[in-house]
């Protein structure tokens, strides 16, 4: 029997500029195995990493935004983005990526994975968790 | 519940100081760390920024960050209290979170 926390990784940069944003969804993948109870945030320029339509080819960079649609299976069901910070840049949840999870508890049901939150609920979440990890 | 936050860097490099004091809940601490020790320096562009987004928190600042960058502990806003690192470690410790603004 383990005790089970809640850990939040922080998004703050866009993805290809930085080698952060790709490490973030690293650190990710393998904190999953642990059974905890995880969610990211993404605000500010961390925005960006959700994009729908992001093609790296000609950059010659490796495109890791599919692996957010991945992130379900992994019991990564709580995408967190900041509406001020969509607002400021221009976005709407029209431009980001269609980010689902199957619940199994609910016949499999397809349920979005993006949740968006003011910048007072933003800071909410960052007060509600265990542990905060920022990239 | 209070959360310690760190920024290590400068207000004039980046918004991340900003960003930290826009989702800060009351009560919460702010160290202000390395290149982030300017944003706790009077007579700036940053100054009133900084004092107005910081009212409800408590803020702090490195001394040797200070100290190593040449500001004079005078130039360092009313308010804004000096720790070491054992005082940072004690901080760390004793609030329920860690939160570093990278």
């Amino acid at each position: 029997m383990s005790i089970v926390k809640k850990f939040l990784y922080v998004n703050r940069k866009a993805p290809y500029g930085t080698i952060y944003a790709q490490e973030a969804l690293e650190v990710v993948l393998i904190g999953a195995a642990f059974d905890q109870d995880v969610s990211m945030a993404f605000l500010d320029d961390g925005v960006f990493q959700l994009t729908k339509g992001q093609d790296t080819k000609e950059a010659g960079l490796k495109n890791f935004s599919p692996t957010f649609r991945a992130l379900g299976d992994y019991e990564v069901t709580k995408l967190y983005v900041e509406q001020e910070s969509l607002d400021e840049r221009g976005l709407t949840l029209d431009d980001l990526q269609d980010i689902q999870w199957e619940d199994e508890d609910d016949d499999y049901a397809e349920k979005p994975s993006i949740i968006v939150v003011s910048r007072a609920g933003m800071a909410d979440v960052m007060a509600d968790q265990d542990v905060v990890l920022s990239f | 519940m209070a959360t310690l936050h760190t920024v290590n860097k400068s207000p004039f490099q980046n918004q991340t100081l900003i960003s930290c004091l826009g989702h800060v809940k009351d009560g919460d601490s702010v160290l202000l760390m390395e290149d982030g020790v300017y944003g706790a320096m009077t007579g700036n562009a940053m100054s009133e920024v900084v004092a107005g987004m910081g009212a409800n928190v408590k803020l702090f600042v490195l001394g040797a960050d200070v100290s190593a960058r040449g500001i004079d502990a005078g130039r360092v806003a009313e308010g804004i209290t000096s720790v070491n690192y054992e005082e940072f470690v004690g901080m760390a410790a004793s609030c329920d979170r860690v939160q570093n603004w990278l």
